[in-house]
């Protein structure tokens, strides 16, 4: 064997094995590089209810109620619902049946208190125009992408408009 | 391969491509700011500030594209120890890190409006910046030695090193949850699909080519002022010894 076959083997060997570690850390490392969990996480219990998290999910039609700086709405993943209160400015995008993401804990009484609030952004990008004539055609799904696609992992939207194509 | 191995063939080769790529450089850059920045229609929920991914969309891209060019130079200099191979990355890293260090700040303006927030430790954004880090470390690593080629060799092997961080960010987005958006394309059955209207996805082409071909034109540019920088030092150095030479023969 030449010098620059064992280079070029213990290079590749080299990138495998490194692959191969990298991969078994990031598995075992799972749970904590998820950004935000799902409401139906937290309904199944698998979270340590004295911990501070983030849920994540969309904000259900009808349920937001603003007091001044006081807000409440429910989050769902469309299992499973969490109602949250927060105190504080709300990012512009947030509105019902948009994707957000919130940082708290549980209280005693079940609502998720946050002390953080950000919108999600879906990768949907398209002017008003088109936006306004899929709504006018009935093609669009709120919470979802262009092409029926969840907004975000752990939020598996009902259809109940006809999706698109 | 090999044939790009001689300084003077390869120099040959790009200085024929480089009118081309610096030429595309200009015309779609002429062509996609008007567009991108000035006549594409607003998002109809981000506004104007879409604009902002015509900048973060092409750096991120060039970010990953100019590591993973690195990434090759550095695996044949280690291997066949093709010298302008090394040469290609190490021109090629400060304009990586540049990009890096644009598409973080760019994103990093459009999410405080967006998101509300300038950042978050999400898998995305966490990974993107080990890759700026990983830049820094290369570039510092190279200068970090007496001898240059021993300097060479360990940045190339960093930056080998690193390239695990390359799918890592380009997946992650699809592995975990994140705050950032999933990949605008997606390869289905049926072929790649995008999630962005005409509209907007072309002034992005436009500029993602514009943003490529600057890249392009921008390292023959270098890389041509590294040999030619190379061919003065072994000028100067063979002089040198011929003037030894001539000094030793008078005495």
């Amino acid at each position: 064997m030449t010098r620059k076959k064992r280079r070029l083997y213990f290079v590749i060997l080299g990138l495998l094995g490194l692959g191969v570690g990298t991969a078994l850390v990031l598995t075992a490392f799972q749970d904590n590089i998820v950004f935000f969990r799902s409401p139906t996480d937290v309904a199944e219990g698998k979270i340590n209810p004295t911990q501070r998290f983030r849920v994540g999910g969309l904000v259900e039609e009808g349920s937001v109620v603003k007091d001044g700086e006081n807000v409440s709405f429910a989050v769902t993943d469309m299992t499973n619902t969490l109602h949250i209160k927060y105190v504080g400015l709300l990012p512009d995008l947030f509105r019902e049946g948009q994707g957000i993401i919130a940082e708290g804990k549980i209280e005693n009484d079940g609502t998720f208190v946050a002390s953080e609030v950000l919108a999600k952004h879906d990768e949907k990008y398209m002017p008003r125009e088109v936006a306004d004539a899929l709504k006018k055609s009935g093609r669009w799904q709120e919470g979802t992408g262009k092409d029926g696609a969840p907004v975000a992992q752990g939020v598996k939207p009902v259809s109940t408009a006809p999706t698109s194509e | 391969m090999h044939r790009f191995a001689n300084p003077t063939q390869f120099m040959r080769i790009a200085n024929a491509i480089f009118p081309w790529v610096a030429g595309l450089a200009v015309i779609l850059f002429v062509i996609g700011l008007p567009i991108a920045l000035v006549t594409s229609p607003p998002d109809y929920q981000q506004g104007e500030t879409v604009r902002i991914m015509y900048i973060h969309v092409p750096s991120a891209w060039l970010a990953l594209m100019v590591y993973g060019t690195m990434a090759g130079g550095s695996a044949a200099f280690l291997i066949w120890r093709h010298p302008i191979a090394n040469l290609t990355a190490k021109a090629a890293a400060p304009m990586g890190a540049v990009f890096t260090g644009l598409a973080l700040v760019t994103g990093m303006l459009w999410g405080q409006p967006m998101w509300g927030t300038f950042w978050v430790w999400d898998a995305r954004l966490t990974s993107f910046l080990i890759l700026f880090f990983l830049y820094l470390g290369y570039l510092a690593l190279g200068d970090a030695f007496e001898d240059s080629e021993r300097g060479d060799k360990a940045a190339a092997i960093l930056c080998l090193v690193g390239s695990i961080n390359i799918p890592i960010i380009h997946f992650s987005v699809t592995w975990w949850n994140t705050l950032h958006q999933p990949s605008i394309m997606k390869l289905g059955g049926d072929g790649v699909k995008s999630s962005v209207d005409g509209s907007i996805l072309l002034p992005l082409f436009v500029m993602l080519g514009a943003f490529t071909m600057y890249f392009f034109a921008v390292l023959i540019l270098r890389l041509r002022s590294e040999l030619l920088a190379a061919k003065i030092r072994n000028a100067r150095l063979s002089q040198a010894a011929v003037g030894d030479a001539l000094g030793q023969a008078a005495e």
